[in-house]
């Protein structure tokens, strides 16, 4: 013990190794009354740690050559000790990191999160969101199957759509007039070297920015406003020990939703693993139907949304506008809001509608991006694209007269009522 | 004889399902994935009828010989013909030129088929072939229109012809549409007995698609039972910590 105790010395003699403990973890004072929403940032962090690990096994076998790499991965499939395994914890840990920054994103909005004084923290996760779907992006081509193929070469081409540029700026992204085995390189330079550096940065920077202002919680009240004589907020607790305890269980919660995806239904019923990816690449044969995985689908089905063209923009290029808009639009959340409270337990009537809706399109546009489009499936497409921008575009009106509640001066336990 | 077709066309016709409607009915292949001798009477067919023409280049002799219960000398003297090793992946004897030149596109390989197009759209598929003179085998199927194959499994399953039905359309013209298919010429086997031989190279080829299947899901079963184990211990941890939380 007192060698241990002399070693720490040692160490924070030249590192701020205490201090830092200290300053994160042990004397880090998050609010009381966390609830069930606040487990999902600490499960992104897992996710993106089973995405690093498990990914730097699979280059020890992948074969980033376009004659090579279908083969490879089913080499890792069937060949590889455990390679099954770590294969399906990487293609189910895509679609779990999405469906964890989604929710994660969600309880932000539900709490107001994004608000001052936390605004570079939004900016840095939707960064990390940015970051995500490039990584998921340049990661889908890999596997060089039917859907990696042409998915790229759809989502690629819509840049072929901006006047002037357009097609020269496709062509560079590709290094090709189509995808190719040159393609399939620089993505998986990007997918396991570029990406993944920008985000453990941004993920850093994220959680940095967090403890400096500190959390907020259910109830948008600011703890720090209550301190006691020591300068401790009253309603803080250590983050460690009292939530790495309590993040456990989500964890291990977590664990078996994941499990028993990745056990017993690892194509998550065809929306994790795409039935036409079991076909090798084929540049001679398009699908009869192009989908890309399910945590695009919104942006997809808005894309296909505009249909029309206005003046001398074509309906291509004005979708493309819609979908970059739909997701930079969400950088200017903190701005948009003018409500002077933060959480949805102190708002009003209109803000809560409004934010069912923006879930209730956000979904739907999700489901229809999977689906062939028809008539009827397009003019919803649209409702639902009106649906989402109104949510961001109205909202400095509707917050602003919309009733709210009393905010209470400290948090409350289980519900604020 | 003529009971015994119509009872199969009772039987499958309703079942196999009409191409004109665009969504082709498929009948449910059911098979068992833990049933070895279907999955060896799977090897057996597809050995026999498939690999002529498609490879299964995923995978190995030996890996199916452990993972179908067969050993590396079952496997060697029935299901081995152009002297391979017990090592080597399921290749085909048949050369991509000479693929190419015959069917006009090279057969796919069929290693990961059954992932690719599900086991029942295969079960319907493998049983739909119908005599159409038009094509160049002289097939045609339900369910795959105007395929490049031709059936294989002719000799066990017999002749199978087309019934059409006329269809008025909104416009008042009248079309022939398929509306399913009937044995005309019975084959070595009996309709329910050609149904088995189906299901059990159906179920073999989702064996290749993922041979590792039934051995995950096992697994899966501890894990989740340690992560049930784990997450009381873990909620028994939490609420001691937390029990002077208020």
């Amino acid at each position: 013990m007192g060698m241990l105790v002399s070693l720490r010395d040692w160490i924070d003699a030249r590192f701020p190794l205490t201090s830092m403990w200290e300053e994160h973890l042990s004397k880090y004072y998050a609010p009381k009354n966390f609830n069930f929403w606040y487990f999902f940032g600490s499960l992104a962090l897992l996710v993106l740690v089973i995405q690093i690990i498990t990914g730097i096994f699979l280059t020890m076998n992948y074969k980033p050559d376009a004659s090579q790499a279908f083969a490879s991965v089913e080499y890792i499939m069937r060949d590889v000790e455990w390679g099954w395994l770590i294969r399906y914890m990487h293609s189910t840990g895509a679609s779990a990191f999405f469906i964890v920054v989604y929710l994660h994103m969600f309880r932000g909005m539900l709490y107001g999160s994004y608000k001052g004084p936390r605004e570079l923290i939004w900016l840095f996760g939707m960064m990390i969101y940015l970051a995500l779907m490039a990584e998921a992006f340049f990661g889908y081509l890999l596997p060089w199957g039917q859907m990696s193929f042409w998915g790229a070469q759809v989502i690629v081409s819509l840049f072929g759509a901006i006047p002037g540029i357009g097609d020269s700026l496709s062509l560079w992204i590709r290094g090709d007039y189509v995808i190719s085995d040159v393609t399939l390189n620089r993505f998986f330079a990007l997918h396991v070297i570029a990406v993944p550096l920008v985000l453990l940065v941004l993920v850093v920077m994220h959680i940095l920015a967090l403890h400096e202002v500190g959390s907020n919680n259910p109830d948008g009240v600011e703890i720090k406003k209550n301190k006691d004589e020591n300068g401790i907020p009253k309603d803080g607790i250590p983050f460690h020990p009292y939530y790495t305890v309590k993040d456990i269980v989500g964890v291990v919660v977590f664990l078996m939703f994941f499990s028993f995806v990745l056990f017993f239904v690892p194509e998550g019923g065809g929306y994790f693993l795409e039935a036409p990816n079991f076909e090798p690449a084929d540049p001679l044969k398009t699908p009869a139907h192009i989908a890309p995985v399910w945590y695009f689908t919104p942006y997809y089905a808005m894309l296909r949304a505009i249909t029309f063209d206005i003046g001398p923009l074509s309906s291509k290029f004005l979708g493309v506008i819609v979908m970059g808009a739909a997701v930079v639009i969400l950088f200017f959340l903190p701005w948009l809001d003018r409500s002077l409270v933060k959480s949805i337990r102190y708002r009003g009537p209109v803000f809560k509608t409004m934010l069912a809706l923006f879930v209730l399109a956000f979904a739907v546009l999700g489901y229809l991006g999977t689906q062939a489009p028809t008539d009827t499936k397009t003019m919803l497409a649209q409702v639902g694209t009106a649906v989402y921008f109104a949510f961001f575009l109205l909202m400095p009106i509707y917050t602003k007269i919309d009733p709210t509640k009393p905010v209470p001066d400290r948090v409350t336990m289980g519900g604020g009522h | 004889m003529k009971k015994q077709l119509l009872a199969f066309l009772m039987l499958v016709a309703p079942a196999v399902g009409l191409a004109s409607s665009g969504e082709v009915h498929l009948d449910k292949a059911n098979i068992d994935p833990t049933n070895q001798e279907s999955l060896q009477l799977g090897a057996k067919t597809f050995v026999n009828y498939c690999l002529g023409c498609h490879s299964a280049k995923f995978q190995r002799y030996n890996r199916l010989a452990r993972d179908i219960g067969l050993s590396e000398d079952d496997v060697m003297q029935n299901l081995m013909f152009t002297g391979e090793k017990i090592g080597d992946h399921m290749d085909t004897a048949m050369t991509r030129g000479d693929a190419k030149n015959w069917f006009g596109a090279p057969p796919p390989d069929l290693t990961l088929v059954a992932r690719v197009r599900g086991v029942d759209w295969l079960y319907t598929y493998l049983r739909s072939f119908y005599r159409d003179d038009s094509r160049p085998f002289g097939v045609n199927n339900v369910v795959f229109p105007n395929v490049g194959m031709p059936n294989v499994l002719w000799a066990l399953q017999g002749e199978q012809v087309p019934v059409y039905k006329t269809e008025t359309d909104d416009d008042g013209h009248e079309h022939k549409v398929l509306e399913g298919v009937e044995l005309e010429e019975a084959g070595v086997q009996t309709p329910p007995d050609f149904d088995r031989t189906v299901r059990d190279l159906v179920n073999f080829l989702a064996y290749m698609g993922e041979p590792i299947k039934q051995q995950r899901k096992a697994l899966g079963l501890k894990v989740l039972l340690f992560l049930l184990v784990f997450f009381v211990v873990a909620y028994l941890l939490k609420k001691e910590y937390w029990k002077d939380v208020h």
